[in-house]
């Protein structure tokens, strides 16, 4: 959803997981619809490990855990893998999600996050693990991620890191906008190179 | 230093650099399935805004659509509203579509190269991370989201940071029964599914050239698999005598000049790339995977790691991984009963994969506990199937030929395998339920599948 990115300041939720992938992010199954109803895909986010394959509630599952909420997800490293669905996306942001942390993101999902305004922010493997370690250890733990100053703060140990996103992307992301505007308003230099490129 | 193929390509689509940002990338051929698009074109139709280009994007329906029956209506009413609005979308915005039963159907990424739309030097994307595999032609092919589906429909172009160059070269050559699909497999336990994330991948060396044009469709189709954006071949006689002739492929003067062009399309001898690895073909055996990723493999003959040899950032994942498989560590896989075998997908569809499996389907029997789903990647390979009576020699051995989809690679359709179950599967994939909820899958070539199929038991084809 188009929405004004500033500085998100949350509880988070914990995943510390490697490779989480897209297919557990949101099944296969669920890419049926045919408009972007994030409530829909946020409903059915994590699914095959939110519920058991009767139906019921697994209870073990962050996700169902009290303890835990907020608009943002630290995930072990490579999260996002696999397929290139942006429903992965639709259904992080549809059940709430702002921002993802995690050590390190696959490409295209990356991309699918920040399409949907949801900041993906790649710390540290140390500040990822003092990271889970302040949430196991008090999951009120509170994270600042200051997008303007390309800064995330861990409330609790008071540790800093900046992470990077091209000048471009922030700018959209502050003011709602999207490439699709860009791209429209550029049209005529995409004329222009297809001249040239028949030459 | 613009002097590696991919900086070549990639360089000569830019129409311009955003300031402080992305590039702004012109692209050549957009293919759409029913899945990642209806969003898109929902996005177009609230902008008020038609395609910029219509003549440079193909649609069809692979993921939803039955193996069976096909002449018939959808029997899952969602599907069939999936698989029924990328038609009306397509109609709507003046573009061509393949639908069910149309001859040129089946699956994306085994319908453009055979088709000759997938061409050397194009920029080739499609709401699919399996788009890397246009990349076999010489082509900068690679999987886009939704969103980026919409910016190619109003612009022909995306918005893209340049990925960094990576080369992999396969010196040597393979050995009996190693194929493509091991070769990736290999890569993939080498490099980890992050190895080459940030990475567009070149393969080079003497075992990749010697690939078959349907090899190296294999090859390149995984390159995500190993977090690569794509992966690459430059075109050589072998590419240029698989196009020629083809439906949308070049003819006449027309044919000559893009040879000319596609001949020029190789990274210099000076080329510079970002990181280069160099492996041994002779290292390579049969490979199956054993965990819920397909860097999580080992050549067949040997044992899954201990979990000693696990980094401790790992190790959750990895116990998480195997509890599912219901594999133990240090276990070898080699004998393990199999329940369902899958032959297909857009990674082993195509006809030297059928030519592959009938091989060792000959004058043997499927096993009693084995459900094989044979599934042709499109109606060209069904149609080849039966021309060279490949489908007499399966159906001898016990096995059907279906008709063509994405089928059981992600179940999307009705072949999902059921929970629990082990599938030895030639589809790129073995995540937690990517074959059906609690569905077990081992990753292997066609080779691999064969002769689980015809033992019942994980079994390494070249003792058979």
């Amino acid at each position: 959803m188009k929405q004004k990115f500033d500085i998100i300041t949350s509880t988070c939720v914990p995943l510390p997981l490697e490779n989480v992938d897209t297919d557990q992010i949101i099944p296969a199954r669920f890419l049926k619809a045919t408009t972007r109803e994030e409530s829909f895909f946020g409903e059915n986010l994590f699914r095959d490990w939110r519920y058991n394959p009767d139906g019921s509630i697994n209870e073990g599952f962050v996700l169902n855990n009290p303890r835990y909420s907020g608009e943002i997800l630290v995930a072990g490293k490579n999260f996002g893998s696999g397929s290139s669905r942006e429903h992965a996306a639709w259904a992080i942001a549809g059940y709430g999600f702002r921002v993802v942390i995690s050590s390190f993101f696959a490409d295209i999902h990356k991309n699918n996050e920040l399409n949907n305004f949801v900041l993906p922010v790649v710390v540290s493997e140390t500040f990822l693990a003092n990271l889970f370690d302040s949430i196991d250890k008090d999951p009120k733990t509170i994270v600042e991620v200051d997008l303007p100053n390309q800064k995330v703060t861990n409330k609790a140990t008071g540790e800093s890191e900046t992470f990077e996103i091209n000048g471009y992307k922030k700018y959209c992301l502050m003011n709602a906008l999207d490439d699709i505007d860009f791209l429209l308003e550029n049209q005529e230099k995409t004329e222009a190179w297809e001249v040239a490129a028949k030459a | 230093m613009a002097n590696t193929l991919f900086d070549k390509i990639w360089d000569s689509h830019v129409v311009q650099h955003v300031e402080d940002g992305p590039e702004q990338l012109y692209i050549d051929r957009l293919y759409c399935h029913e899945v990642t698009s209806p969003q898109a074109f929902e996005g177009m139709r609230k902008r008020g805004i038609k395609c910029f280009r219509p003549g440079n994007i193909f649609c069809m329906p692979d993921h939803n659509t039955p193996t069976h029956d096909q002449d018939k209506p959808i029997g899952d009413p969602v599907s069939k509203t999936q698989v029924d609005t990328l038609a009306r979308n397509a109609e709507e915005f003046g573009l061509a579509h393949f639908g069910m039963m149309n001859p040129k159907n089946g699956i994306i990424h085994v319908v453009g190269p055979e088709r000759g739309l997938s061409l050397p030097g194009m920029t080739i994307v499609c709401g699919d991370s399996h788009t890397s595999t246009h990349g076999a032609m010489g082509a900068v092919a690679f999987g886009i989201g939704t969103s980026e589906v919409e910016m190619v429909l109003a612009s022909q172009c995306i918005l893209q940071q340049k990925p960094k160059s990576m080369r992999i070269n396969i010196e040597g050559k393979l050995g009996k029964d190693v194929t493509a699909k091991d070769v990736a497999l290999y890569l993939m336990s080498k490099l980890t599914t992050s190895g080459a994330t940030g990475y567009f991948v070149e393969y080079a060396g003497e075992a990749v050239r010697n690939l078959s044009m349907e090899g190296r469709l294999t090859l390149c189709n995984l390159s995500i698999e190993m977090g690569a954006r794509g992966g690459f071949i430059a075109p050589d006689e072998v590419t240029f005598e698989y196009i020629k002739g083809r439906e949308y492929a070049p003819e006449g003067e027309a044919w000559d000049k893009a040879i000319k062009y596609w001949e020029t399309l190789k990274s210099g001898d000076d080329a510079v790339f970002d990181k280069e690895l160099t492996f041994r073909a002779e290292d390579i055996e049969p490979f199956v995977t054993y965990g819920t990723n397909p860097g999580m493999g080992i050549g067949i003959t040997q044992s899954i790691p201990e979990l000693d040899s696990i980094p401790e950032a790992g190790k959750a994942s990895f116990i998480k991984s195997l509890d599912y498989m219901g594999f133990k560590p240090g276990q070898k896989l080699l004998g393990t009963p199999v329940d369902y075998v899958f032959l297909g997908a857009c990674t082993n569809g195509r006809i030297e994969d059928f030519r592959a499996f009938a091989s060792i389907a000959k004058g043997r029997r499927k096993a009693d506990n084995v459900t094989a789903w044979l599934v042709p990647g499109s109606w060209m390979v069904y149609d080849q199937i039966k021309k060279e009576g490949l489908d007499q020699v399966l159906e001898e051995a016990g096995f059907e030929i279906r008709q063509p989809g994405c089928s059981a690679c992600l179940a999307m359709n009705d072949d999902k395998i059921p929970a629990g179950k082990l599938s030895v599967s030639t589809s790129n994939r073995n995540f937690e339920g990517r074959q059906g909820p609690g569905a077990r899958t081992v990753l292997a070539s066609p080779l691999v599948a064969a002769a689980a199929a015809v033992t019942g038991v994980i079994t390494d084809p070249r003792t058979l």
